[in-house]
């Protein structure tokens, strides 16, 4: 029955006007012409553009030397902007639906590509060293999502990752200073997975809120770390100079060129980052273990039923994602500038929840997502070092813009786990 | 070979829920369990299931008794349960919900993926349960999502099957395809215990009845030897009037008007596709239809619960289509929403609580800005009385209560002052027949004191013995007038399309 109602029902014509994916096409649609107005305008038409922009495709210790990209800015940025146009005429037309997203997406990349252009124009710009920069910015957002994604996917909310990661990052730079690096990592794991349970234990055996569960542990990481910070890193100096974790370039795939000094000549946690994310995305969709997660986080009590213990499953699950989040707080202290700096997370897990939110709960879709917020972080970097005119505070805006613009649900909404952040009380 | 439940107690805080219950199920014997809403069946299989612990007695499967800890023990011991409320987690395939908990997987817990459909289509032919392993359960229709509950009983090898309710949740149709399919079961020498509240279904399918009244099991009949009435009067305790009796209809002025109303669906469709009709004060409409042509749509769009697309609803002359549900209410508007536990109560407010929905804001229940919780108690403690709500208390989430008084909760908030149009969607939807004969009652009783009522029921037993005039619903159009006292086989002809 209810299949020949579906079928005469989808027969009517089904006008796109109302629907959200009309709606969302007529938005991108003006978000590509505004982005062709400022091409044209500023990028083509700027008095500086006709010039020859050259971006530098290999870093000094590469195998290929010397590769690069050069090109008269403006015609560059006229052909983006009737790219732009196109495909922003297209989303109004409405003919074709479906993809706004990628076409948003590679709207934006051009426009990105665009500004470049204009901003190098008349110089030269290391693209790969920026893009190498995006890797290594998105280490700490990548991990951060991930660790969320292991408590959310099974339904338990981490607002702690910040305090996971400070703390971790706390206990790595003083065990690795007294111990090294093997004992900095270690510890910072077993720290972020300790808080881990703390927030497990508050959530499932108190059925404590989980967002004030998760600002309780941010509040004490800031003030434990802060206290400590001061009083025995600022007598004990030589417990705040752990050692800088090396680079290790991997054989051949670091010769390939671009992607080699992007993703293969890095300190192992970047390759921990990539590993984690492919592995999880494996692990969640395709074993045995990561069916049984999502069913805890979607539909806890249908799990019970079928005699998995949902409490079991959300206490590993939430602990996990701690190890997950200590070993980015190693990252933050050990790779980045070698040493603890009170509040030195500044927010960033906060960002690794935007990404987890961005990348729709799927682990590879957590890396994409710190990709683009890494080259947000970035692109601000580079551009204050070109000097463009445009204050770098501004630019220093763009990774939280993006947030904000990415949570609002420009993207599209995302389905959460049903299941996500309500205590399951068993019987 | 049999599955037996000796003495059974089980309290909950304030509640007997079962007391010193035995009851046993063969092999290839099919066992009705009927009772009151709250009478116990759910909590008693509950236990069987292994979800809670008696306090007392014990449950014994081929002369061995179980110490149930968990689900895990049941499943164990051969015994499989589709519950009341499906355990199927939405947003998974068919062949992963089937597989979930005993999955087949290889090194590593990597999950084949092969295996699993090839059990479901394995199950599913052998017991022509007819589902599609790689189908997403969101997306399929409540009786498949039944017979992939049922595949999932199967693939854990379960010899007795419960089966809690079955059939509230499915149209007349899907109703005859699960008899074949416990017929199938029953010849494959399954021992099922069947709940339902249907008693002409008990009658249908069971060796066995069983009868239980707060928390006791009351009797215990052969088909052959009782009739629906008898039936009816061992659950409640005393006769029961199957069908309620009320007078001709006596219809004056017209109250609500719709007028070519268009509604979307969740999915962007049209549900209702120019819906034109009027209620009059005094009179019960009923509209019948198969489930999910349209019905929902209608009701929520007059609620103002969905924007419609094109079309009026006028309620006494004044246009009302962009009214929202507080003015709508302001209007003297009633309205019994379709499911109670998704709109019609806050599970986790308490039986006070709840009975304030509506009008909390007004006085007496609030003085400027403050809750007025006496008068709030005061008023509830009278509904709860008036309108025989079984609770032991106010204060407990109404969560605690049964189906059938979460559902008088609900009668008693909406119909406790003096409306002008009460819409009732699936008023009786899981309840008992002693209920069921009072909330007719109370329908009855609204038309007889000058409301314009709506009724909408996929139960046309329920239409016809409510209803002063029948519309037939169908692909979102009305497809039919009748009489009450209509051929029904021509309404049913009606609901299928193949109608004049
Ligand atoms: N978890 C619980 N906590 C407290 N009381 C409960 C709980 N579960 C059930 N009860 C109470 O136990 C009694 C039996 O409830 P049960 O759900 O078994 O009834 P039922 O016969 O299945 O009713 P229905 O036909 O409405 O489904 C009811 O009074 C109910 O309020
Ligand atoms: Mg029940």
């Amino acid at each position: 029955m209810t299949a020949t109602v579906t079928e005469t029902v989808t027969e009517q014509p089904v006008s796109t006007r109302r629907t959200t994916e009309g709606r969302r096409a007529t938005i991108v649609g003006f978000v590509l012409l505004g982005l062709t107005a400022v091409v044209l305008w500023v990028f083509a038409l700027g008095a500086a553009s006709d010039a020859t922009a050259t971006f530098n495709l290999s870093l000094p210790n590469d195998r290929f030397q010397g590769l690069t990209w050069a090109f008269n800015a403006r015609a560059l940025s006229l052909v983006v902007a009737v790219v732009l146009a196109a495909l922003g005429a297209q989303r109004l037309r409405r003919s074709q639906l479906g993809w706004t997203n990628t076409v948003l997406g590679i709207g934006l990349l051009l426009f990105v590509v665009s500004f470049l252009g204009w901003a190098a124009a008349g110089s030269s710009f290391s693209l790969v060293g920026m893009l190498r920069s995006t890797v290594i910015s998105a280490v700490v957002i990548t991990l951060g999502a991930l660790t969320g994604l292991m408590c959310e996917r099974a339904g338990v909310v981490n607002i702690g990752i910040e305090g996971q990661l400070l703390t971790s990052a706390f206990v790595a730079t003083v065990l690795s200073s007294a111990f090294g690096t093997v004992a900095g990592v270690t510890g910072a794991m077993l720290a972020g997975a300790l808080l881990g349970a703390v927030l497990a234990w508050l959530a499932i055996k108190f059925q404590v809120d989980q967002i004030i569960a998760g600002v309780v542990i941010n509040i004490f990481a800031l003030g434990l770390t802060s206290f400590l910070a001061s009083r025995v890193l600022s007598e004990a100096q030589d417990l705040n100079a752990p050692a800088r974790v090396p680079s290790f370039r991997l054989p051949l795939l670091a010769d390939i060129p671009v992607l080699g000094p992007m993703f293969f000549d890095h300190t192992f946690f970047v390759y921990g980052m990539l590993l984690l994310a492919f592995g999880l995305h494996f692990a969640f969709f395709r074993t045995r273990w990561g069916l049984r997660a999502r069913a805890v986080g979607e539909h806890p009590k249908a799990a019970d039923t079928l005699g998995i213990d949902v409490y079991r499953v959300r206490y590993r699950n939430v602990i996990l994602g701690g190890l997950i989040a200590g070993f980015g707080g190693a990252f933050l202290a050990l790779a980045q500038i070698a040493r603890f700096e009170e509040d030195m997370t500044g927010g960033i897990g906060f960002i690794g929840l935007a990404a987890l939110i961005f990348g729709r709960w799927m682990p590879l879709g957590c890396l994409a997502a710190g990709l683009v917020f890494g080259f947000s972080g970035a692109l601000a970097q580079k551009v204050a070092i070109l000097g463009t005119g445009i204050p770098s505070e501004f630019m220093l805006m763009l990774p939280y813009v993006a947030t904000v613009i990415v949570v609002a649900g420009v993207v599209g909404h995302a389905r959460a786990p049903a299941a996500d952040g309500q205590p399951y009380i068993k019987g | 070979m049999a599955l037996e439940l000796r003495g059974i107690t089980k309290r909950f805080p304030g509640v007997l829920a079962n007391d010193d219950v035995s009851l046993a199920v063969g092999s290839g014997e099919v066992l009705a369990l009927l009772g009151e809403n709250g009478a116990g069946k759910t909590t008693l299989m509950n236990i069987l299931y292994g979800l809670y612990r008696p306090d007392e007695g014990s449950v014994v499967v081929d002369d061995r008794e179980l110490d149930l800890a968990s689900s895990r023990d049941a499943i164990a011991a051969g015994i499989g349960m589709v519950h009341q409320h499906f355990m199927l987690v939405p947003v998974f395939t068919v062949a992963e919900n089937v597989i979930l908990g005993q999955e087949p997987s290889g090194p590593l817990g990597v999950i084949k993926k092969d295996a699993a459909r090839a059990t479901v289509r394995d199950i599913s032919e052998r017991y022509r349960l007819h589902v599609d392993p790689d189908a997403v359960i969101e997306d399929l229709p409540v009786g498949v999502q039944q017979r992939v509950e049922i595949v999932k009983v199967l693939n854990r090898e379960a010899r007795y099957v419960i089966f809690d309710e079955p059939t509230a949740v499915l149209t007349p149709q899907e109703v005859e395809e699960f008899f074949a399919i416990v017929r199938g079961l029953q010849a494959d020498g399954k021992g099922i215990i069947f709940i339902t509240h249907k008693l002409g279904e008990a009658l249908e399918v069971a060796d066995r009845v069983a009868v239980m009244r707060a928390g006791r099991k009351v009797a215990e009949v052969t088909p052959g030897e009782t009739s629906e009435a008898h039936l009816a009067e061992l659950m409640v305790g005393r006769p029961v009037e199957l069908v309620v009796p009320k007078d001709t209809s006596h219809p004056g002025a017209t109250v609500l008007q719709v007028q070519d109303l268009v509604v979307r669906d969740d999915r962007g469709h049209r549900a209702v596709n120019g819906v034109t009709f009027e209620v009059r004060t005094g009179e019960i409409v009923g509209v019948a239809g198969v489930q999910g042509n349209g019905q929902t749509e209608l009701i929520e769009a007059i609620m103002g619960l969905r924007p419609s697309l094109a079309g009026n609803v006028v309620l006494d002359g004044t246009d009302v289509t962009d009214y929202n549900p507080r003015q709508l209410h302001e209007a003297r508007v009633s309205h019994i929403p379709e499911d109670r536990q998704e709109s019609g109560l806050v599970l986790g407010f308490t039986v006070a609580e709840n009975m304030v929905l509506n009008c909390y804001y007004e006085e007496p229940f609030s003085r400027v800005l403050v809750m007025d919780w006496d008068a709030t108690n005061e008023a509830a403690q009278r509904l709860v009385k008036q309108y025989d709500v079984r609770t032991p208390g106010i204060e407990v989430p109404v969560s605690n209560l049964s189906g059938g008084n979460q559902q008088k909760v609900i009668v008693a908030r909406e119909f406790d002052r003096d409306v002008r149009l009460v819409i009732a969607s699936q008023p009786t939807r899981g309840i008992d027949v002693g209920s069921i004969e009072y909330i007719h009652g109370q329908i009855v009783a609204k038309r007889d004191a000058g409301a314009a009522v709506l009724v909408v029921s996929s139960e046309l037993d329920e239409v016809t013995a409510l209803a002063d005039r029948i519309l037939v619903l169908y692909h979102g159009k009305i497809a039919g007038e009748f009489p009450p006292d209509a051929d029904i086989t021509e309404i049913g002809l009606a609901m299928l399309g193949s109608g004049r």
